[in-house]
């Protein structure tokens, strides 16, 4: 098993450690998931997502190669501008969801730590041909998440670069406790929040955490886990790779429209997705609210509307800041409509829920 | 962890504690420990009776759901309607304020056959 680099810090913090896409990561630490949840939603905590996977794309055809693999418009993008896209298989299935960087002088691609060796081998089959230099860059960046509204109050002093200058879906570059580091605002918790990318070994890596948390101190800072991770994404319904969308998944079914850019020209998957939105997909993923008292949805529980199958969950929690059973689910493109009211199915039992509205906390 | 000596253990980490013929059963400290922070105690409220093996609920936790096994057969008489409002008690106070229903032992000889705290303690390698 991996460790990633802050293993030590994680530790200290008496995290409970689970293996996670072939990596030890804290779940949680003593408090819960509920309370590492209301943190990054009221204050800030600290993520160790180091299992993330970062390719650096380099080239004369650098952003041709972009381009193909991805579903976005890279060629929208500027130096210190990011991305959320997809790659797709050339039948539309989802090979990953991804962040691409415009790095300048190349392009950063940061994947999933599931799926870091398949993105690998499919990213370098598709540089036959081109001008591309791929490099697998996971082992030396670290990274951290930094996500809360108190997020910037807690870095800005600490970076020498005006962190409230950096828009969303934006980056500069600078120095934070005198480490280089990409200063990224992105996340995956819908809060305020910034990712620092930085190379360096144990002690510079446990430099910037500790320096992190000592600025942060004044704003009730703490580490939080994956599981948190997961209730925070899941409230602003920010799909999950192996939950929500796969290889069997294509775009415009996952509700990723709003990043196919069809209008760029030919990708991997193209035509077959380009078929599929004017046809219309058979399913579509939405949101769905539990009616039923105490019941939690789950991954792959049934759902029914008046006895008659239409799908499946494929991420359910619980929501810490409405205190219902939330979820998403693949339904019938014909059920799909807000208002629905649908079953969910579990222990041979129907729980009542009710197609809503996204996300489920502004 | 904390296992008090004078309750009886069942291998799915229930506890009993035994005050005649009537009982108190709810998870054990290292059970709730494993199933991080409780959200929903489901009992059905015109339950009557637990059966010794059988689901009598759910408990949904962030992370994952689990039945409770009933240790003995028994009848019941109350089930802990605070924990309705604050189910972190089951985290929280596992022996004492996080019990989950109450009831009168049908047979207390099935107690026999339940751990006592030592074999628990060995089972979860405590």
């Amino acid at each position: 098993m991996k460790q990633t680099i802050f293993q030590q810090m994680h530790l200290d913090a008496k995290a409970k450690m689970v293996s996670f896409a072939g990596d030890e990561m804290p779940i949680q630490y003593p408090q819960g998931i509920i309370h590492e949840h209301n943190v990054v939603r009221n204050d800030v905590g600290v993520f160790d997502v180091s299992h993330m996977g970062e390719f650096e794309v380099r080239g004369k055809d650098a952003l041709a190669f972009v381009q193909k693999i991805t579903i976005n418009d890279a060629s929208k993008l500027n130096p210190g501008n990011v991305q959320y896209s997809a790659m797709c298989k050339p039948d539309g299935g989802i090979v990953d969801d991804l962040l691409v960087y415009n790095m300048d002088t190349y392009f950063m691609l940061v994947v999933n730590g599931a799926n870091i060796d398949k993105d690998y081998a499919w990213c370098l089959e598709n540089t036959k041909g081109m001008d591309v230099e791929l490099t697998n860059m996971t082992d030396e960046i670290n990274l951290l998440a930094v996500q809360g509204p108190k997020s910037l109050d807690t870095l800005n002093g600490l970076a020498d670069v005006d962190m409230s200058e950096i828009e969303f879906y934006n980056y500069k570059l600078g120095k934070l406790n005198a480490v280089e580091m990409i200063l990224s605002r992105t996340g995956y918790t819908g809060e305020l929040g910034f990712e620092l990318y930085f190379k360096g070994d144990k002690a510079v890596a446990e430099g910037v955490w500790k320096a992190v948390f000592e600025a942060g101190k004044a704003h009730n800072i703490e580490p939080v886990g994956l599981g948190c991770r997961d209730t925070l994404r899941l409230e602003k319904c920010y799909c999950l790779y192996g939950n929500d969308i796969d290889e069997t998944t294509n775009p415009i079914e996952a509700g990723l429209g709003w990043i196919t850019k069809l209008a760029k020209g030919e990708f991997n998957g193209s035509d077959v997705i380009a078929k599929v939105k004017e046809d219309k997909p058979n399913r579509r993923l939405v949101g769905f609210m539990v009616e039923a008292e105490k019941f939690i949805p789950r991954h792959n529980y049934k759902i029914s509307l008046e006895g008659k199958e239409i799908g499946h969950v494929t991420s359910g929690n619980i929501s810490p800041t409405l205190g219902k059973g939330i979820g998403l689910a693949y339904v019938a493109w014909d059920n799909k409509a807000s208002g629905t009211k649908i079953d969910i199915e579990a222990r041979g039992k129907k729980f009542a829920a009710e197609i809503v509205k996204l996300p489920f906390v502004k | 962890m904390n296992f008090p000596e004078e309750l009886k253990y069942t291998e799915d980490h229930e506890w009993i504690k035994v005050d005649g013929t009537t009982g108190f059963i709810g998870l054990t400290d290292h059970a709730q420990g494993e199933l991080g922070d409780v959200v929903f105690i489901d009992i059905e409220e015109d339950i009557e009776e637990i059966e010794l093996g059988e689901s009598f609920g759910t408990i949904e936790a962030v992370k994952t759901v689990a039945d409770i096994l009933a240790p003995v057969n028994g009848k019941v008489l109350e089930i802990n309607t605070a924990l309705n409002d604050n189910p972190e008690t089951v985290n929280n106070d596992p022996y004492g304020e996080g019990w989950l229903i109450k009831i009168e032992i049908t047979d207390p000889s099935e107690l026999d056959k339940l751990m006592d705290v030592n074999a628990y303690k060995v089972l979860i390698g405590q």
